[in-house]
């Protein structure tokens, strides 16, 4: 049986020195890091109804007829009820509206103007879907929301320090906490909505961080163990590239599909998708240029031979 | 080792049968799937709300006014008393729990306690009082519910909200909407297909808060409508915005109401017929005999639906109420009185709806984007991997499709359009399996080893990998099953079977094919080693 032509995506075996290039990397990951948390207050993020409050309701023109936005966003300025956020999507006869309910007023009376609004303004529309959010219940879902993220990530250094080392979970969680940022300056760059289906989506991303960390994480380990007197940084490079054929594989399997989701999925998943892809593949680069280094930083207990003398080495070894 | 061991086998092939058993169901139409002998099972997917259409409505019991309402009759009910004991106080204090009474006269002091005791121990129910009275100093007294009362008042609130949302939902005839409570004091409500969210909100938002109040004739309405209403009385409101000054002390409430009717008055026309218990007969008895002549409202849901003059004592304790009724109105106003009032108002928190055809939008959106993605996996993973190796694991992959479907319609749990997602990235998930286990085989080829050494260290050193790797998805997934509300639940709860499954096809797939292969192939190279 002749090898099968397959793809090719790498050399059978790489040397990449990733070791040389973590301060370059680490320089751009804190400058990333800093600009995506500064983003998050300014311009801010997109807040959905699910943690702002409000109402967003889904609009169609009948028989593919265009729909005219500024005429519907007219239609509910006019009621004078503060902010209304009027939005295409997919096809020309579709958009979703999002408006407030105001102080002390009846949500279903709102609803109901709004609809006749829009309906008086735009011929041929019904409303597919309506959503919406009291103040109260916003509120607690936005706490909930930062409560599992913070959840998530004391777990995970939970478990890493529980499989590994200390060492090894403090790497881990810079390189989850790393993604997490980013993938939240992302959200609010592409001004994706930041809504309860993004939570799912950050909180998966997490998990699928911390999956390619471990894969990495787990050569590492045994290559500690097999090289006992090689330099820690070099362990390091050899893990990785011997994992590199598979975090590339799978990382580009899963963009591929969530790719699929973004162009087919629809409106509802289109944003979803989109931070599932970036936060996967930030976290592809953070197992490789984030946690790793920092165990660098820390160094690792290996065998009780060379303990201390690896601990040096490190420190010399990490300067170029 | 890599052999063909009886047991992967026997597990393979009850996993593949568990599959077909229970998934198979999906691919009948409803007329096929009653067709089927009892003994098969007959559940489908469960389709969450946004895929099948249908509302969610998040409703929460404001028990803080019941509360204050509450209140309100205690503290008309001490001002009554106090009153008919010819006991003179300064203004009521209210409180969080009752009231504070200053008598006027030192000397008063031991009747007013003595008066206000009595109240207390005419509401006690089964010997356990509801009331207190309690001495202050400064010619104090205290009157309140007892922390006790107070306590239950909310909790029973919510308890008696669901029931009477429940009688309510289940007249209107329209099938399997779910009650649910959330929380403390929330209720969850939700209804699947074509029912009309507004209609239902109307149903349950409304209170049907009976109550026979006195009209106030001692006080001028101008003067209440100027700003000075006495502090006894309320400004209350008519149909046609006529405005009524009312005590605020309530006669008899739809509490004691023991049947409502569509009846008709003199004329003919529509009216609600009602009758009391014999509490609620009694007390009504009791008013109406000391108030021949003047005008009491009949008020319902803080709107005064009628004010008729008592023109005898009614002591059978049934009546009629006129308030320009339709056969429709007043047949739904009857269904809420005998379902019974709402103990606290009820606000809508939180509402969701989707049309149905949205949700057929969903699906075959999702459907559309599950096919393309698996069929990209395929294509890669031949791609990579070579027809065997690659194939192999879209066998693994099919077969972890149909376990994830049949596993989702055994627990019925909720796909939802996330849920969908959660699928297709499962996919990319169960590959990784495979691609873990097959790089491994590459590694060791590369050091030298044997085809059966190198395939067995693939499968032995990746397990422990896919184990981690697979356990921290788990975690995340746990995390959003706790924090998340429908959707973002349904998401979590298809991505960890997606992942526990995942662990079984792909790893077994590969290793009883694999086993089999190199039995029947005996090969002299691994396929996917580099090529020389």
């Amino acid at each position: 049986m002749r090898a099968w032509p397959m793809i090719k995506l790498l050399p059978k075996t790489t040397n990449f020195h990733f070791v040389k290039y973590a301060r370059v990397a680490a320089v751009l990951s804190v400058v990333l890091c800093v600009a995506s948390l500064v983003s998050v207050f300014v311009p801010g993020l997109n807040m959905g109804i699910d943690f702002r409050g409000g109402a967003a309701m889904e609009l169609t023109r009948s028989g593919s007829q265009t729909l005219d936005l500024g005429a519907v966003r007219g239609a509910v300025d006019a009621l004078n009820i503060g902010e209304v956020g009027v939005q295409g999507i997919d096809t020309d006869s579709s958009a979703i509206v999002r408006f407030q309910i105001p102080e002390g007023q009846e949500q279903t009376v709102v609803v109901q103007r709004v609809q006749t609004a829009i309906s008086t303004a735009v011929s041929d529309v019904t409303f597919s879907g309506v959503s919406v959010v009291g103040s109260k219940v916003s509120g607690e879902l936005f706490s909930k929301g930062l409560w599992a993220l913070g959840m998530a990530v004391v777990l995970m250094f939970a478990y890493i320090w529980f499989r590994f080392e200390p060492q090894f979970g403090f790497g881990a969680v810079a390189g989850l906490v790393h993604d997490v940022i980013l993938t939240f300056g992302l959200i609010v760059l592409f001004k994706l909505e930041f809504n309860l289906n993004m939570v799912a989506a950050i909180l998966t991303v997490i998990g699928y961080s911390m999956n390619d960390t471990v894969v990495v994480f787990d050569r590492l380990r045994e290559n500690l163990r097999k090289y006992k007197t090689m330099p820690l940084r070099e362990v390091i490079d050899l893990s990785i590239n011997e994992t590199l054929s598979r975090t590339i594989i799978t990382g580009m399997t899963a963009v591929m599909v969530l790719a699929a989701l973004a162009v087919y999925g629809g409106a509802a998943l289109f944003g979803f998708s989109l931070a599932l892809m970036f936060g996967i593949i930030i976290g592809t680069y953070s197992s490789i240029y984030v946690g790793a280094p920092i165990i660098l930083l820390w160094g690792v207990k290996r065998g009780s031979r060379d303990e201390e003398a690896t601990a040096i080495k490190l420190g010399m070894a990490s300067r170029p | 080792m890599i052999h063909l061991s009886r047991w992967k086998v026997i597990l393979l092939a009850a996993s593949l049968a568990f599959g077909l058993l229970f998934g198979y169901a999906n691919l009948l139409s409803p007329a096929q799937r009653d067709a089927l002998p009892g003994w098969l099972p007959k559940n489908t997917l469960n389709l969450g709300l946004d895929l099948q259409g249908g509302s969610y409505l998040l409703l929460e019991v404001d028990v803080p006014a019941m509360r204050e309402k509450k209140i309100t009759n205690l503290m008309e009910d001490v001002r009554t008393t106090l009153r008919e004991a010819r006991i003179s106080t300064n203004n009521l204090q209210r409180d969080e729990a009752g009231t504070i009474v200053t008598v006027s006269d030192a000397g008063q002091y031991d009747a007013a306690l003595e008066a206000l005791r009595t109240l207390a121990g005419s509401s006690a129910t089964n010997g356990v009082a509801e009331r207190q009275v309690q001495r202050m100093s400064n010619n104090r007294i205290r009157f309140a519910f007892t922390d006790a009362t107070l306590n239950g008042m909310s909790a029973s609130a919510v308890d008696q909200s669901i029931e009477v949302v429940r009688r309510r939902v289940d007249k209107t005839g329209t099938k399997e909407i779910s009650i649910t409570r959330q929380g403390a004091d929330r209720i969850v409500i939700q209804a699947p297909g074509e029912s009309d969210p507004e209609a239902l909100e109307r149903i349950i938002g409304q209170t049907a808060q009976l109550t026979f109040q006195m009209v106030d004739i001692e006080n001028s309405v101008e003067d209440a409508l100027a700003g000075r209403v006495p502090p006894d009385s309320e400004l209350m409101y008519g149909e046609d915005n006529t405005p009524y000054l009312v005590k605020r002390r309530v006669l008899v409430s739809g509490e004691n109401l023991t049947r409502a009717s569509v009846d008709s008055d003199q004329q003919g026309r529509p009216a609600i017929g009602f009758r009391f218990d014999g509490a609620g007969a009694r007390r009504f008895a009791v008013a109406t005999a000391a108030n021949i002549g003047k005008p009491f409202a009949i008020i319902l849901d803080g709107k005064v639906i009628s004010a008729p003059r008592i023109n005898s004592a009614i002591t059978g304790g049934q009546g009629i109420i006129e308030g320009g009724y339709t056969i429709a109105s007043a047949s739904e106003m009857v269904n809420l009185l005998n379902g019974g009032a709402l103990p606290a108002p009820l606000k809508v928190e939180e509402r969701r709806t989707v049309t149905a055809e949205l949700g057929a939008d969903a699906v075959s959106a999702g459907k559309l984007s599950t096919v393309i993605g698996f069929l990209i996996i395929v294509v890669f993973m031949i791609g990579a991997y070579g027809l065997l190796f690659g194939g192999i694991s879209v066998l693994g992959l099919v077969l972890n499709g149909l376990l994830i479907i049949a596993c989702m319609s055994v627990t019925q749990a909720t796909l939802t359009l996330p849920g969908i997602a959660g699928l297709v990235l499962t996919f990319a998930v169960a590959v990784d399996a495979n691609v873990l286990i097959y790089e491994r085989m590459r590694d060791e080829a590369r050091s030298g080893r044997s085809v059966i050494a190198s395939m067995d260290a693939g499968f032995g050193k990746a397990w422990g990998t896919i184990m981690d790797a697979n356990v921290t998805t788990l975690v995340a997934a746990a995390i959003m099953f706790a924090f998340g509300a429908g959707p973002v639940r349904g998401f979590a709860w298809t991505l960890s079977i997606g992942v526990v499954t995942s662990m079984l096809s792909a790893i077994l797939t590969a290793q009883v094919m694999l086993a089999y292969w190199l039995k029947v192939a005996k090969p002299k190279k691994l396929p996917i080693a580099d090529a020389e």
